[in-house]
C-alpha cells in the first residue's frame, strides 16, 4: 500500500463523512452537542484541501499532515482524538514509500493507544473505543491468518461496525453523553459510528 | 510569576473567569484568556491555545485551566506537543480552579504549589 492508497482513504472517509454527516449529526444531538457530523466534515474537508495542496511523498508524512490539519480545524473533541491518532499513525508509519497489511495493523494499534490516552477511554465507554478496539484485534488476527488486504479490512470493517452497534446498550463513561447516565443507553455513539465508517472506507479503497 | 491559561469552548466565559480571578486577588498574576474555535464558534483552537501560552510563560511556569471536552483534550494534546516541565494542564474546575491559581501565583508561589492550590479545588466542598 502506497501513498495513493492512503490518499484514497482520506477521499473515501471525506466523502463518507459528508454523506453521513447529518446521521452523526442526529446521533450526536441525542446524547451529544449535535456538532460531530459538522465538525467531522469540516475537518476532513480541511484535509483534502491540504492534501491537495502539498502531496505527500509516502503514507506516513500524508496521515501526518492529516492528522494535524484535522487538529488545527476542528474544535471539537473529534478534532485532538481523530487528529493526533491519525498523525501518531503517521509518525509510526515513518518515511516508507509503501507500507504492508501489518504495518497498517501496528499504525491502527498506535492510533487507539493515542484515543485512550488522550481520551481515557476503555472498551466499553460508549466512545468510538469501541468501535477502534475491535477493527484493531480483527486486524492483526487477519494478519496473523495471512489473509490478503481486502479480506482483512474487510474483518476490520466488519468488527468496527459491530462495536459501533454494541454500544447502543452502553452506558456512556465519557465526554457529554456521560452526564445523561443511563439515560444515554438506548442510542448509539456518534464517536463510535464515524469510527466505523472510516475503517469501512479503509475496506472500500482496498476492494477498487 | 507563573502564568496562567484559562481556556474555554466560550472566549466570553474564559475572559470573565480571568476578570474575575484577577478580581479576587490583591497581586495581579497574568491570567490569559483564549477560547472558542478556529472560526470563533463555541469549541477550541490548538493555535489560539498555543498563542496565550506562549504569552503567559514569562518563566515561570505556564498552568492552564480548561472548561470540559474538547477544551481539555486539546489542551492534553498541546502540553503533550511542547513537552516542556514549565507547562501544566491541572485537573480542576475552571472558576474554582482559576481564582485558587491566581491566588497562589499572585502569592509568587512556584509552579507546584500553584498547580495544588487549583487541584485542590476540585475536591474541596462548596457546602
Amino acid at each position: 500500500m502506497d501513498v495513493h492508497f492512503l490518499g484514497a482513504w482520506m477521499e473515501e472517509s471525506a466523502r463518507v463523512v459528508h454523506e453521513q454527516r447529518d446521521r452523526l449529526t442526529r446521533l450526536d444531538a441525542a446524547i451529544g452537542d449535535a456538532d460531530h457530523g459538522a465538525n467531522l466534515d469540516r475537518g476532513f474537508t480541511a484535509i483534502r484541501e491540504a492534501l491537495a495542496g502539498s502531496s505527500p511523498a509516502a503514507p506516513g508524512p500524508l496521515l501526518t499532515l492529516a492528522g494535524t490539519t484535522l487538529i488545527k480545524k476542528v474544535g471539537g473533541a473529534s478534532g485532538p482524538l481523530y487528529g493526533s491518532s491519525l498523525r501518531q499513525m503517521g509518525k509510526a508509519l515513518g518515511d516508507a514509500g509503501t507500507v504492508t497489511l501489518a504495518d497498517l495493523s501496528s499504525a491502527l494499534d498506535v492510533a487507539l493507544e493515542t484515543v485512550r490516552r488522550l481520551g481515557g477511554a476503555e472498551v466499553g465507554d460508549k466512545t468510538m473505543v469501541d468501535a477502534l478496539a475491535p477493527a484493531c484485534a480483527a486486524l492483526k488476527q487477519a494478519v496473523a491468518d495471512g489473509l490478503k488486504p481486502p479480506e482483512a479490512l474487510a474483518l476490520a470493517a466488519e468488527a468496527a461496525a459491530q462495536g459501533a452497534e454494541d454500544t447502543v446498550s452502553m452506558q456512556a463513561r465519557k465526554g457529554r453523553a456521560s452526564y445523561l447516565g443511563p439515560r444515554s443507553i438506548g442510542h448509539q455513539d456518534p464517536g463510535a459510528t464515524s469510527t466505523a465508517l472510516i475503517i469501512r472506507a479503509l475496506r472500500d479503497v482496498s476492494a477498487c | 510569576m507563573v502564568g496562567i491559561v484559562l481556556v474555554s469552548h466560550s472566549l466570553a466565559l474564559a475572559l470573565e473567569v480571568a476578570n474575575l480571578a484577577r478580581a479576587l486577588t490583591a497581586e495581579k498574576p497574568a491570567v490569559f484568556a483564549t477560547g472558542g474555535a478556529e472560526d470563533g464558534s463555541l469549541g477550541t483552537s490548538i493555535d489560539r491555545l498555543r498563542t496565550a501560552v506562549a504569552a503567559a510563560d514569562q518563566g515561570d511556569g505556564v498552568i492552564i485551566l480548561a472548561d470540559i471536552g474538547s477544551s481539555v483534550l486539546t489542551a492534553k494534546l498541546l502540553v503533550e506537543d511542547l513537552c516542556a516541565d514549565h507547562i501544566v494542564l491541572a485537573d480542576a474546575p475552571l472558576v474554582e480552579g482559576a481564582v485558587a491559581a491566581a491566588v497562589m501565583a499572585g502569592a509568587g508561589a512556584p509552579l507546584p504549589d500553584v498547580l495544588a492550590a487549583a487541584e485542590q479545588a476540585r475536591t474541596t466542598g462548596k457546602l
